[in-house]
């Protein structure tokens, strides 16, 4: 992938797909590390599931039977010197997923973020009913969004309603223009 | 600053409008975003329709969705439109710039943009 965002998407998709109804997108930057965490209250896996999930040989789909979203992420995070962990429960009671990746910013082969706004609202536009946590922190300050926050003042307006996605991108851009650029 | 006050004015001004379900437009595109599409570019093809067929006042007729897998990597980013009584387009090799005639000439001219189809690449 050409930026960091576009793994985020990608790696969101699978909450998505294991039917969450709060996804969290989580990113801390100190000056020398990117960590970016994907957690979810999805239908979540089992320790066999999430060993062989790092694995380009699993997945649970039938369509082509190689997954290969957490590898790439793994890669781009591997190449930094970094690493990607997967906590992971099926049980009733907690199930969930969380992934998170460890990136080292100033290696040379650290992949820029990119454009994490369009990651943002393509995945509420793709998935406009479930809630979106999304925290930037860096530097003291951070760019947050809360559908959940939206929700409550846009009442059954869906959150994928053009006026509505333009807002969300244009709140997300002011907030990173005020965010410190770096440490 | 953007504020929860537009949120709320927004919330006003679609009161008296049908909302629009996802599906229910004349013409439904989706665009594939499985790893290998997002890899491929779908994002920015995805934001060139939303935008595109809300600038050219569409969306009343359009509507927008995203899929995984459509099962063709080497054609990514692709494309399909339904529409009724129709047969299914498929777009391959997508960008923003192809999405823009897409909207153009299919969407509101009505026309298929023939070259852009997976038919013509297989043919
Ligand atoms: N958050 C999650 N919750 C539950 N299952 C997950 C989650 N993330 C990954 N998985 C499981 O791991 C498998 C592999 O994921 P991965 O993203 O690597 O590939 P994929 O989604 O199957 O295919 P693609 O290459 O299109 O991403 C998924 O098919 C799914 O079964
Ligand atoms: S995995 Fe590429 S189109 Fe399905
Ligand atoms: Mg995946």
């Amino acid at each position: 992938m050409k930026e960091l965002s576009l793994n985020i998407l990608d790696i969101a998709q699978n909450s998505v797909k294991a039917g969450a109804s709060l996804i969290e997108i989580l990113l801390t930057e100190t000056p020398e590390t990117l960590t970016i965490r994907i957690v979810d209250n999805g239908c979540g896996m089992t320790a066999a599931q999430v060993e062989s999930v790092m694995d380009p040989f699993f997945t649970t789909r039938t369509t082509r039977s190689v997954g290969l979203g957490v590898p790439l992420l793994k890669l781009a995070a591997e190449q930094t010197g970094g690493s990607v962990e997967i906590v992971s429960s099926a049980q009733a009671e907690d199930h969930g997923t969380a992934v998170t990746a460890l990136f080292n910013k100033n290696h040379i082969d650290f992949t820029p973020l990119g454009d994490i706004i369009s990651t943002v609202t393509a995945l509420i536009q793709g998935a406009p009913g479930i809630d979106w946590q999304f925290v930037h922190s860096r530097g003291g300050d951070a760019v947050t969004l809360d559908t959940r926050e939206l929700r409550a003042v846009l009442g059954d307006v869906p959150m994928d309603q053009y006026d509505v996605m333009q807002w969300i991108g244009e709140y997300l851009r002011e907030g990173y223009a005020a965010l410190p650029a770096c440490e | 600053m953007k504020s929860l006050a537009e949120l709320a004015a927004i919330r006003e001004k679609m009161k008296d409008k049908v909302i629009l379900r996802e599906g229910s437009g004349e013409i439904r595109v989706v665009v594939g975003m499985a790893t290998c599409g997002i890899a491929a570019g779908a994002r920015p093809v995805l934001n060139a329709f939303v935008e595109g067929v809300n600038k050219e006042g569409l969306a009343e007729k359009v509507t927008v969705s995203q899929t995984g897998c459509i099962g063709v990597c080497q054609f990514e980013p692709v494309v399909e439109v339904f529409e009724a009584d129709k047969e299914k387009v498929t777009y391959i090799k997508m960008t923003p710039e192809k999405a823009a005639e897409v909207i153009e000439k299919h969407l509101k001219g009505g026309k298929v943009i023939a070259d852009y189809t997976i038919t013509k690449a297989l043919a």
